[in-house]
């Protein structure tokens, strides 16, 4: 190593490309250290501390704030909601983004009415949908239940039931996010030679023989990428929390960001918020672990 | 479609129109109650009164002019950061050997899993020392050094066939010339397709602009419909549906003109 | 931006420059409101700003409005920790203690020192005033004041063999009334309930109704001591979970604050408890005959005083603190007050502006109007501790828990006054 530095060095002009090399990479570093970098070693610290309020200052508390968070139990809630939402989405909208992507990726007239419908709620502003899904929700006036009334169905709160409230905020997000992933499935799809599903009839293979056996094993590395991209949505993307419940009843819709969010910005706690933020960002991490660790040992990756 | 529509394909082409209705059911509710007025806000009759009022008063109550220009401002200039400061990366990601690359290009992969969007709290106290709190620079800024950016690009210039930079190279053209002259005009689909992505998600981000602007010089679209949406007295749902449909009609339209290419960008945009 | 600060710069230069003369120099103050921008509050505001601005030349105010008040809070505290210049603004009430706390506001005793300026600081009601002091001192102006009030759709009341002019006077009354108010169709559903108290967005503030109204205050008046778990606060949540659970005549869960007044409009209630602020609002959209009365009454009468006052921030300079001063008493004139309240149906906050020619006409065309101030007499200060927003949070999850069911009231107000005490035993 040592003699092929030297050796490197003796070269004026690769010396002179590594100079080049860094300049252009400067501007990217310094805006990423900044704030990608920087804050999630910077909150890790911030964790350790307590929270300077006026007359008194800033110290340090060693793990006061994890043995208090520990103790919280809104934490655990938020916690528990976030997995809970995670799987209650993510199985949904990838299966439905399969379903919508085969059906797409078929010759019919209309299809592409139809390849809008599914993906216009992607471009959509997460606030703005959340504003129309709201009314949706209203008990009694609203248009979820004005329609169940015409079966003879009991208005109920939706969002004012701890029972539902996630639900409600579940379905918007399958809603929202399915058409998005529709289209790297669809990029798969066109991606798989035709002639291989000729072979296949001629042989005398169902349509859906084919699609279990051939199809989905072909898609499996876009799968991945698409269930990893939606756990970090579930994660990440807490917009319609504000809109539609501010995570009540009683807690029962908040997700870990948008409590993070309440503590660091309604209660300004910003070290509590930076201890939530860690328990974040580790789940976030052990989520990149995990799928670099599954693309090593199963996925044949490009 | 090889063999000849059966039964079965009939129902699935039944269940996929559902599905899209079920899909489109929400924008399509929001025009009916945009633009009849609030006694029909959930009965639908086809003899229902149109009415433009509501985008009168929604345009009226909210500054919603002003919105549209600082959501313009900011998509504009995040974009611009993001194409120089991703092109000169990924230029040398793709191109350059040196010391340090691959744990340079390890950090830069951090980001595609942890996006400034959960750094809320720190990136507010490091906008705030930098007296960006409340700045259109300030919202636009965090997202500047795009490792999604980089790392699309990249794989775009890796396309490129080396002969052409030697050639160039040859001609005595700088690094910047080659840049600008070979690898942009080849990977321009890539450009095209990060830029839709990317406008899209800066015209409907919230979390980080909610959290960064005070003001309405300030607030983008998202923040200024989420105030309009949470009025303290109550809400007109008319109104309010107005004013959604106001806010997302700029990108609406552009897709529904633009679809073949929105499509194909947001794919492009997956394809590792 | 940097234009704006070289403004300020700017304007600092010129003050100093023009030393004595600086009066007739322009001082540009900033002013976050939070405003339901549904409304036509904005303008409203913005008109009477304008009409300030002709009388006083050398004052410019702008108006930020930056949504609901604790959205406002937190963008008003951005504000200042960002060195931005902003020099007062209408904050929630109870704000109080926590910007104290944060060392931001400045009290009014302090800056208003004329005899005048000493009687002006006595003409506002009481109970308004309530929420305003603390160690001594003035430290909030009320202006954007409300209480709760019960409205009741008069149609409703005579469907369903009710004088319409007699709106339930107890907790007693309420829940037979109730009953008898609601309607349901041949499928057994309801199709109009009895009575909708939102508990949404600030159930703190409905449930303390109840609480005066049960004879029990939630919090002393230094802030650092709250009262959840004594038995006439329990007792009240559990009436509160009553009306759904035993009478029957709310739904079961969380009744939405925001979307409250459309159903009301839309006839899916015949009573809803809600602020004055949306008086106007129900009398625009109402397409029945309503009727606005005092809350019922258990022990005795009452309700929460709620709402935005004034404040004027440390940062501000001394001409600024006297500028921003001369606004405020502008805004609070009995005249400014009367046209205020006309317009938004917020209560007038002074006995003064009550009296003006304007405000009597209008009352007397529609005595709903008085019926706030009427109440004053019954009212108290809304809950205000240190570290509001937090404690606030405990008591709102404690009452949501309740009304949904998941808990007791005991224990949920047990655990809530637990979790408040661990906050605010450093403050005393």
């Amino acid at each position: 190593m040592a003699a092929a530095l030297r050796k490197a060095m003796s070269f004026n002009s690769k010396t002179a490309r590594w100079v080049n090399a860094w300049l252009l990479l400067s501007p990217a570093a310094v805006l990423m250290v900044a704030f990608t970098h920087f804050p999630i070693v910077g909150g890790f610290f911030a964790s350790f501390f307590s929270t300077a309020r006026p007359g008194r200052p800033s110290r340090f508390v060693g793990v006061e704030n994890y043995t208090s968070m520990l103790n919280d139990p809104v934490f655990w809630q938020v916690l528990g909601n976030n997995f809970f939402y995670a799987l209650g989405t993510i199985p949904l909208s990838v299966s439905l983004a399969l379903l919508m992507a085969v059906w797409v990726n078929g010759r019919f007239r209309g299809r592409a009415v139809v390849r809008a419908a599914y993906f216009t709620p992607t471009i959509l502003p997460m606030i703005a949908v959340a504003n129309i899904w709201l009314f949706f929700y209203t008990p009694q006036i609203g248009l979820l239940d004005k329609i169940r009334s015409l079966f003879g169905l009991a208005s109920h709160s939706w969002l004012g039931d701890p029972g539902t409230a996630l639900a409600c905020l579940m379905v918007l997000a399958v809603w929202k996010d399915a058409g998005f992933f529709m289209i790297f499935y669809l990029a798969a799809l066109q991606a798989i030679p035709p002639e291989l599903e000729e072979a296949a009839v001629i042989e005398g293979a169902g349509r859906w023989y084919f699609f279990r056996r051939i199809t989905v094993p072909l898609l499996m590395p876009t799968t991945l990428f698409v269930v990893v991209n939606a756990t970090i949505h579930s994660f990440k993307l807490v917009d319609h929390i504000f809109i539609l419940t501010k995570g009540g009843p009683d807690n029962a819709s908040s997700l870990l960001l948008y409590y993070i969010y309440e503590v660091a910005f309604s209660f300004w706690d910003t070290a509590y918020a930076s201890t939530l933020t860690v328990v974040l960002l580790a789940i976030l991490g052990a989520l990149a672990v995990g799928q670099f660790a599954y693309l090593e040992k199963r996925v044949h990756y490009r | 479609m090889i063999r000849g529509v059966d039964e079965g394909e009939r129902l699935e082409m039944l269940a996929a129109w559902l599905l899209a209705f079920l899909w489109a059911a929400p924008l399509l509710y929001a025009a009916w109650a945009a633009f009849h007025p609030m006694d029909f806000v959930s009965r639908f009759d086809l003899r229902a009164p149109l009415t433009l009022d509501n985008f009168r008063s929604a345009w009226k109550v909210a500054p919603f002019a002003r919105y549209f220009l600082n959501t313009f401002l900011l998509v504009c200039m995040t974009l611009a950061g993001q194409l120089i400061v991703c092109t000169l990366a990924a230029y040398c990601f793709a191109r350059f050997e040196f010391p340090g690359k691959n744990v340079a290009f390890l950090l830069v992969l951090v980001q595609i899993m942890i996006m400034p969007d959960v750094l809320i709290v720190q990136n507010y106290l490091t906008t705030s020392r930098l007296g960006l709190v409340d700045t259109i620079l300030g919202i636009g800024l965090p997202y500047m050094g795009s490792a999604f950016g980089i790392f699309l690009l990249r794989q775009a210039f890796k396309q490129v066939p080396q002969e052409l930079e030697d050639a160039a190279r040859v001609e005595g053209a700088g690094w910047l010339s080659i840049l600008l002259k070979v690898y942009v005009p080849l990977t321009r689909p890539t450009y095209l397709a990060y830029g839709l992505v990317s406008v899209s998600y800066h015209w409907n981000n919230f979390l980080w602009p909610v959290v960064i602007t005070n003001s309405t010089t300030t607030r983008p679209l998202t923040v200024g419909l989420s105030i309009f949406g949470a009025p303290e007295s109550g809400v007109n749902f008319s109104v309010i549906s107005a004013g959604t449909l106001l806010a997302v009609s700029p990108l609406l339209i552009a897709f529904l003109l633009f679809q073949r290419q929105f499509v194909q960008s947001f794919m492009r945009s997956g394809i590792k | 931006m940097k234009q704006k600060w070289m403004r300020v710069l700017g304007g600092l230069v010129l003050a100093v420059v023009l030393g004595a003369t600086a009066a007739s120099a322009a001082v540009e103050l900033n002013m976050y409101y939070p405003v339901a921008v549904g409304g036509p509050i904005t303008k409203i505001i913005d008109d009477m700003i304008a009409e300030f601005e002709k009388t006083h030349p050398a004052i410019k105010v702008k108006a930020v409005y930056a949504g609901n008040y604790d959205d406002t809070r937190v963008k008003a505290l951005a504000a200042l920790k960002a060195n931005q210049p902003v020099q007062l603004s209408v904050l929630f009430s109870i704000d109080l203690f926590e910007l104290m706390d944060q060392d931001v506001i400045v009290p009014f005793d302090d800056l208003a020192t004329s005899a005048e300026d000493k009687q002006w600081l006595s003409s506002f009601y009481p109970a308004l005033m309530q929420n305003s002091k603390a160690k001594g001192k003035i430290w909030g102006i009320p202006f954007q004041r409300s209480t709760i009030v019960m409205y009741h759709n008069k149609e409703a009341f005579k469907e369903a063999g009710l004088d319409p002019n007699k709106p339930p006077a107890t907790w007693k009354e309420m829940a037979e009334m109730g009953q008898k108010l609601t309607k349901k169709d041949a499928s057994g559903n309801v199709t109009r309930w009895g009575v909708l108290i939102p508990s949404t967005g600030y159930p703190y503030w409905m449930f303390q109704a109840f609480c005066i109204q049960n004879g029990r205050e939630l919090m002393n008046q230094d802030g650092n001591q709250t009262y959840f778990d004594r038995p006439e606060v329990v007792e009240a949540l559990q009436y509160w979970r009553d009306l759904a659970a035993k009478y029957k005549v709310m739904p079961e869960g969380t009744v939405e604050w925001g979307t409250l007044r459309q159903k009301f409009l839309e006839g899916a209630t015949a009573i809803m408890w809600h602020t004055t602020g949306n008086l106007t609002a129900v009398r625009e959209g109402a397409k029945f005959d309503f009727g606005v009365s005092m809350l019922p009454a258990n022990k005795r009468r009452g309700s929460p005083t709620g709402g935005g006052n004034f404040y004027i921030f440390k940062k501000a300079s001394a001409e600024e603190r006297q500028a921003s001063l001369q606004f405020i008493k502008f805004m609070t004139s009995p005249e400014m007050t009367a046209r205020w309240s006309m317009a938004t149906g917020y209560v007038a906050t002074s006995p003064a502006a009550y009296k003006t020619a304007t405000l009597e006409k209008y009352i007397a065309d529609f005595p709903a109007a008085a019926v706030a101030r009427d109440q004053f007499e019954y009212s108290v200060a809304e809950l205000s501790v240190h570290e509001n927003a937090r404690v606030k949070k405990f008591l709102d999850d404690a009452i949501q828990s309740v009304l949904t069911g998941a808990k007791s009231p005991q224990d949920a107000l047990s655990g809530a006054q637990q979790q408040a005490e661990r906050v605010l035993k450093s403050y005393r």
